[in-house]
């Protein structure tokens, strides 16, 4: 592959300060937030307007060059990773908010526009975009497109897919498309829904119709600490089975409540698992729930119950949570964050089978998730400068994979497959799965440009192995520190 | 058809396949343009597969009727929050989600789109391949349960569903009020969507003389009356001149709803068209609509969505009486869509338009929906045209 000939032609479209080839100018675009993986691209380019995106995206395809598209940089799954000899196309300067319709509660949006920016932009009006990754404050709406990031207010209000009504995107062949509309209904086969998630592989998304709601009258937030894990998730099945639907349900275990202690000082208590239940609505309703949720978790034995009195204390609440996960950096040098699915009640079990295998690993595990609806995380710590200490992290990560694959579940529930999980999709999907993916991305992107080597293996890619280097390592096309 | 094998057998010897469900919506599933086209009857692929309370989840048949799935959930106080429409006419699940049909409910908590998690379709090759999954969060692989939501059976025949439910409020309320025109309406209809009070459902619609617009709650009955006085406040202090306001409940107020979702207020013989917009294109439809005599109509959803009675052969009586356009040309001249489901809607080829009417037997009304995602995705699926193309 030579790229040289589309660098050429790139240098007619950009400027020396948007089209970056010098190995301290890529260096920040090496890797995501799986740090663990880098790889310098050939080239970055900074498009400020979507008609460079799409020109960029039609050169790629003239010189058979691979492109990543990327936002932030935030995601966990190294679904933004640069491809050796490809192109990264940084879209952070598509940042505009195009138009906030009160009116019809909705925001067209750039690409590179920051997902609390909407909410924060539609907060005069009364109203807020739902979806809130724990990186809301720097990760991107188009990121949040390609990924179907979730949060922890999945359960009620679903994950990014659920509020996106509409897009322009750039398919991987320059063609540009329209699909849905500003509609909450629509004709014709979901099509932004399909494209939402797809990671990347089915072009780039140009502009984005989200759909906001009216922001709650109140939330009522409370922090419930219990002697076990398993006793903090009898008490979710019991506020489940009560018929409450909770705009979230989370549970810590000690080691991520020792984590969000020391990064965000959160005041938690210190116990060895940690409930947080958010009812949202209006006041009357809420007091209601509220009443009827205290009673229910009160007959669960917690060993200490704590309520948000006000805003601050909800924000405090939710910050220990969402700040646990850098917060683990603190507790070791390196950690893998999962974020495979088990049906709700199997969740004791796969809490259990987490702890066997912390324990005969002799690596540990902190636990944070959204129990609600059985997304775990397990933050799996480890010092990578020990010897193969990475190569037994990963294996541990796999086997939790396999057993939320065995436990009915799914290998991720918001975080994507992206390159770290290419191994585990197989194990989900059967063959002829696989096969219908492939068939449908090469069908929309003939040359494999797209992403090429997330989610689905690409082309060229062996035999994929689940233990030690990752096969584009192998192959030499990404590389570890 | 009452195995997934019978079906794939078909779809591997025949040249053309149409499939059928419930019968509930002919249009789509009856139609003369595909003669030569081999009839798959989904009806007796039915049944629950899996139904798990806990988890909020149930897998079943794609011929499983919506009214016996209903009943099933009900036992466990669940619900599908979307409403989904046509069930008394035997709408199976299958039909529902190629139909990408969902109802009023569907305000509160998302579509049919937001609650289909998993499926099994059988694609032009005849592969069974299952998309999706049967947990409520899952990120994983290309999203097959959103792409075949409204997929008229043109991109494969589904075999199996796994739908997402809720706990179904234990109490629901209705606040009603009349108004003297739609422009009223639609300035009450600003303030009610864009209050903090949490909406089940918005629907409003022509009536004898006015227009009424209905707006439900629900959730725990202790307090219900008191949030229905909150929100009769809202739709009262709205820019719009209410004529009169009531408030229904329990068994009066469920009743509405089912005649809502059994589409009741359609007469005999009159066509049904779903056709998506948005409460800004509200007054130029109506503007357009107001030529016909015929036409009946309720806006839900909002005002997302319309479902649109219009007459299937028109007499030429009132041929005279209508002076609108044909459906098609109305919706086009729009930039809407549409969807038949009920009967037909006339269709009068349109000069220099370019555009194929083809005799008036297509469901799919308005602006074209020709696009190269879906045309690139279709060919992957179904690489013979086994099924009719987009």
């Amino acid at each position: 592959m030579n790229v040289h000939p589309l660098i050429e032609a790139l240098s007619r479209l950009y400027d020396a300060d948007r089209l970056l080839t010098r190995p301290a100018q890529l260096m920040t675009y090496e890797s995501d937030a799986l740090t663990v993986f880098q790889q310098r691209p050939a080239a970055v380019v900074i498009p400020e307007d979507r008609a460079e995106v799409i020109e960029t995206v039609r050169l790629c395809h003239e010189h058979d060059v691979p492109f990543v598209a990327r936002g932030s940089g935030t995601s966990l799954s190294g679904g933004s990773l640069p491809i050796a000899e490809g192109i990264v196309i940084a879209l952070n300067r598509l940042d505009r908010i195009l138009r906030l319709d009160a009116e019809e509660r909705i925001a067209v949006v750039e690409p590179g526009v920051i997902n609390l920016k909407v909410s924060e932009a539609a907060k005069p009006y009364g109203l807020y975009y739902a979806p809130d990754p724990s990186s809301q404050s720097i990760c991107t709406i188009g990121g949040n497109v390609a990924f179907n990031s979730g949060g922890a207010h999945c359960l009620k209000y679903g994950m990014t897919s659920n509020h996106v009504l509409g897009m322009e995107v750039v398919l991987p062949d320059g063609e540009v498309v329209e699909l849905g509309g500003e509609s909450l209904e629509g004709v014709g086969p979901d099509l932004p829904g399909f494209f939402v998630g797809s990671e990347g592989l089915f072009g780039v998304a140009l502009e984005i119709t989200l759909r906001l709601l009216p922001i709650p009258q109140t939330y009522r937030t409370v922090l419930a600490a219990y002697n076990s894990l398993h006793a903090a998730g009898d008490a979710v099945t019991a506020v489940v089975a009560s018929g409450l639907l909770p705009g979230a349900i989370e549970i810590m275990d000690a080691l991520a409540i020792k984590a969000a202690e020391v990064g965000a000082k959160a005041g938690y208590p210190t116990a060895p698992a940690l409930l947080i239940v958010e009812l949202e609505g209006e006041e009357s309703a809420v007091e209601a729930e509220f009443a009827q949720l205290m009673q229910l978790i009160e007959e669960t034995a917690p060993i200490e119950v704590r309520m948000a009195q006000t805003a601050d204390e909800r924000a405090r609440i939710w910050k220990g949570r969402k700040a646990a996960f850098s917060a683990v950096g603190r507790l070791a040098p390196d950690y893998i964050v999962q974020d495979g699915v088990v049906p709700r009640s199997r969740l004791g079990d796969a809490l259990a089978e987490i702890d066997r295998l912390s324990a005969s690993y002799g690596i540990d595990v902190a636990n944070v998730f959204h129990a609600g609806d059985g997304n775990l995380h397990p933050l799996i710590l480890f010092d990578g400068r020990e010897d193969g200490a990475l190569e037994r992290a990963e294996e541990l990560a796999g086997e939790i994979l396999e057993l939320c694959v065995e436990l009915g579940g799914s290998i991720t529930g918001e975080h994507g497959v992206g390159m770290e999980k290419l191994a585990f999709l197989p194990k989900m999907y059967g063959p002829l799965e696989m096969q219908a993916m492939e068939d449908v991305r090469s069908s929309v992107d003939s040359k494999s440009l797209a992403n090429r080597g997330k989610m689905l293996p690409s082309g060229e890619a062996e035999s994929l192995a689940h233990v030690g280097p990752h096969p584009l390592e192998k192959a030499g096309v990404i590389f570890r520190e | 058809m009452s195995s997934v094998a019978e079906i794939q057998e078909v779809v591997r010897g025949a040249n053309r396949v149409r499939v059928r469900g419930g019968g509930s919506k002919p249009a789509l599933s009856l139609r003369n343009s595909l003669d030569d086209a081999q009839e798959l009857d989904l009806s007796n692929l039915k049944g629950v597969v899996d139904y798990q309370p806990d988890e909020y989840t149930f897998t079943a048949r794609a011929g499983t009727p919506i009214a016996e799935m209903a009943a099933l959930l009900a036992e466990e106080g669940q619900y599908l929050p979307f409403d989904p429409p046509l069930a008394e006419r035997g709408a199976t699940l299958g039909g529902t989600v190629a139909a990408g049909l969902s109802g009023a409910g569907r305000y509160r908590y998302g579509g049919i789109r937001d609650f289909l998690i998993g499926i099994r379709f059988v694609d032009g090759r005849g592969q069974e391949i299952r998309g999706g999954g049967a947990v409520v969060k899952n990120a994983a692989g290309f999203d097959f349960p959103k792409l075949f939501v409204g997929s008229l059976g043109r991109l494969g025949v589904l075999t199996e569903l796994t739908f997402k439910v809720f706990p179904k409020p234990p109490a629901f309320a209705t606040v009603a009020a009349e108004f003297d025109g739609p422009s009223n309406l639609l300035s009450a209809l600003n303030g009610v969507t864009s209050s903090d009070i949490d909406l089940h459902a918005v629907d409003f619609a022509p009536v004898e003389e006015g227009w009424a617009l209905w707006v439900r709650i629900g959730g725990l009955p202790n307090v219900l009356q008191e949030r229905a006085q909150a929100l009769q406040a809202v739709v009262s202090t709205g820019a719009g001149q209410t004529r009169r306001l009531s408030l229904y409940q329990d068994q009066e107020e469920e009743s509405l709803w089912q005649a809502a979702r059994s589409m009741g207020w359609l007469a005999q013989g009159m066509g049904l068209v779903r056709i998506p917009l948005t409460p800004q294109r509200i007054p130029a439809m109506e503007e357009a609509l107001s030529g016909s005599r015929m036409a009946t109509r309720r806006y839900s959803v909002g005002g997302n969505l319309l479902w649109l009675g219009w007459p299937d052969e028109p007499t030429p009586e009132e041929r005279e009486a209508d002076s609108s356009r044909d459906l098609h040309s109305l919706l086009l001249a729009l930039n809407l869509q549409g969807v038949q489901l009920i009967g037909r809607a006339r269709r009068s080829p349109i000069e220099g338009s370019g555009i194929d009417t083809d005799g008036g037997e297509d469901p799919l009304l308005g602006r074209p929906l020709q696009n190269a995602f879906l045309r690139r995705i279709a060919a992957a699926l179904d690489p013979e045209g086994k099924f009719e193309p987009w």
